[in-house]
């Protein structure tokens, strides 16, 4: 039977993000977590195939602090196991160390064929541990699907591209990111969440994987943070109003021109 | 983690994109003039040496040319075995590579191999006291820039169109460096490419833009910011639910889609979303009308107006006939 490995990641709310309007720093401690969004439809894209033609798919995670939150997610959409490597020391880690991490918990969980990522995550939006994760492993990858086909060990996918779709095929293993366009994630009954409460969620630590805290968290990464600012807003915010919609195009059209962004 | 070494030099660019090619060697000029060091064009794909010439021209002072028949597309084994063998005989200190999604997946994996970090679409891109590279990216979906520097070497960092400007063409000479090494095969085929029906001008290159949202209520109703544009010389764009949600379109303007700074961007019933913003943000006016007084995108907007689109945007296009007349 096929195994699909699908990461997921535990994400920040950006929608909850706020900014002190004087020092532009921002405000995240209160933010809400969620599963970044894409990677709802990396699991939706591995059950579609459990569906159609039978797989175990099982859910990873790491993470610095508690994810099960998000594992429950996916077990409650239909995933079959769940994964979640969680330790302190991950706190900082970039793209260099999370798939470092990444990949040596798929290599202990063993065996598959498909590993899915979302395009990219919600919060960070990189999209590099999805290609950096497939270069660790050594096998081949497809980004920005949004389509997706298996059949025997040939996974056919169609890529979404600045200018152009583009339909790939590879021999498995082989790693998948996918787009939103590729699917509509389902959302799990109640008895799919009371059902996916009860199940087991492996726990892993750092030094269950045998990895060293010299690779991960701030230490191991590459890239360092400097400093995180809300973006300066310096607009004019000049309201125009009128009796008539004619009247308000008017005045609209004769600042534009003052401008100089309209006409030559 | 390996330590930082001195023996690392050069500002290297790479895209298989053309014209981003050049733009990434405009702002890679500027970055190795600081580090008064030089910079570096490679060049990969099969038949292409007589690019050569063009890529000097624009500010190269050298070309790394891996010319074979593997390159003729860009996947990413022979790509990344190209770059990487070239990056571990030559230690560049600081690589470039154009955003494109296949940029950015070569740009990774790449990065992947060589154990070093990669910021992708880094809109600010300067050198510090130190003489590291300070890359500066959207995070968090638009809600705050962040700086970032990269303690390995080389320091790799991607750039998006239109970010940065390619340098006036000048007949130059420099050095080019015929780099022969086994690649390994592609492990993916492509077995089709459908080309997306694309605008005229590309949207990136629009002087003026009127982008619509889901304050338009059907297809159709785009017929009134068509006029617009038409009248404005511009072009219509749209936002991600308009293309994913009510798959009316296919490319969308925002931080997971274009990014914008055209002179003039009216934002017509969009709410105005912080990952939509981040898309437009640098544009050098932005005009905002929506129903919703408290819509997001007035927060941004250099000129707002709270009203009916679907009255407003036909008056406005009228009223610009008739100014451009007078």
């Amino acid at each position: 039977m096929l195994k699909i490995i699908v990461c997921v990641k535990q994400a920040l709310d950006v929608t909850q993000i706020k900014a002190d309007p004087a020092t532009r720093q921002l405000i995240i401690v209160d933010a809400k977590r969620k599963i970044s969004d894409f990677d709802k439809n990396a699991i939706e894209a591995a059950m579609q195939i459990k569906e159609k033609q039978g797989a175990e798919v099982t859910a990873l995670t790491v993470s610095a602090e508690d994810a099960k939150m998000i594992l429950r997610e996916a077990l409650a959409m239909g995933a079959d196991k769940a994964h979640m490597i969680s330790d302190p020391a991950f706190e900082g880690s970039d793209t260099l160390a999370t798939s470092y991490m990444l990949a040596e918990a798929i290599k202990k969980i063993g065996e598959f064929d498909l590993i899915l990522c979302g395009e990219a995550s919600v919060d960070s939006y990189s999209a590099q541990v999805g290609p950096r994760l497939a270069e660790r492993l050594g096998i081949p990858q497809i980004t920005y699907a949004r389509k997706l086909n298996v059949e025997g060990n040939i996974l056919t996918a169609e890529r979404t591209l600045e200018d152009s779709y583009e339909t790939v095929t590879a021999k498995t293993p082989v790693l998948v990111t996918v787009t939103a366009e590729i699917n509509t994630p389902r959302i799990p009954s109640l008895m799919a969440i009371m059902k996916a409460s009860k199940k087991e969620i492996v726990t892993w630590t750092a030094q269950d994987l045998g990895i060293s805290k010299e690779k991960v968290g701030k230490t191991g990464s590459a890239i360092q943070v400097t400093e995180v600012l809300a973006p300066k807003v310096e607009r004019k915010k000049i309201v125009i109003t009128g009796e008539t919609a004619a009247e308000i195009a008017e005045k609209l059209a004769k600042e534009l021109i003052k401008e100089g962004v309209v006409g030559r | 983690m390996k330590a930082l070494s001195e023996q690392h030099k050069g500002v290297w660019v790479f895209s298989e994109n053309k014209e981003l090619m050049l733009e990434l060697l405009g702002k890679g000029k500027e970055l190795a003039e600081n580090l008064t060091t030089e910079l570096a064009a490679v060049l990969l794909g099969h038949n292409v040496k007589d690019r050569a010439d063009e890529l000097l021209g624009y500010g190269a002072n050298k070309v790394y040319l891996v010319d074979n028949p593997l390159l003729e597309k860009p996947l990413a084994e022979p790509y990344v075995s190209a770059l990487t063998s070239l990056a571990k005989q030559y230690k560049p200190d600081i690589l470039l590579f154009g955003s494109t999604r296949k940029g950015k997946e070569l740009a990774s994996r790449t990065a992947a191999r060589l154990e070093t970090g990669c910021v992708p679409d880094c809109t600010h891109l300067s050198i510090d006291a130190s003489k590291r590279l300070l890359m500066g990216r959207v995070v968090y979906g638009g809600n705050a820039v962040a700086t970032h520097f990269c303690r390995t070497k080389p320091q790799i960092a991607t750039v998006p169109r239109r970010v940065f400007e390619k340098l006036p063409y000048m007949e130059r000479k420099g050095e080019l460096v015929n780099f022969d090494v086994k690649l390994e095969e592609p492990k993916t085929e492509i077995v089709d490419v459908k080309k997306i029906e694309a605008a005229k001008v590309k949207i990136e290159e629009a002087k003026v833009v009127v982008a619509g949202g889901r304050g338009l209520d059907k297809k159709e109703d785009f017929a009134i910011l068509d006029e617009l544009a038409k009248v404005l010389g511009g072009q219509v764009a749209y936002t991600r639910p308009l293309c994913e949600d009510r798959k009316w379109f296919t490319d969308w303007v925002g931080l997971s889609g274009h990014y914008i700074k055209p002179a003039l961007y009216i934002g017509c019933g969009i709410s105005g979303v912080i990952q939509h913003v981040a898309g437009i943000r640098d544009s050098q006016i932005i005009v905002a009308i929506n129903k919703d007084p408290e819509a997001p995108i007035f927060e941004i907007a250099d000129y707002k107006i709270v009203g009916d689109l679907y009255e407003i945007i036909p008056a406005l296009t009228e009223a610009i006939k008739k100014q451009l007349k007078t």
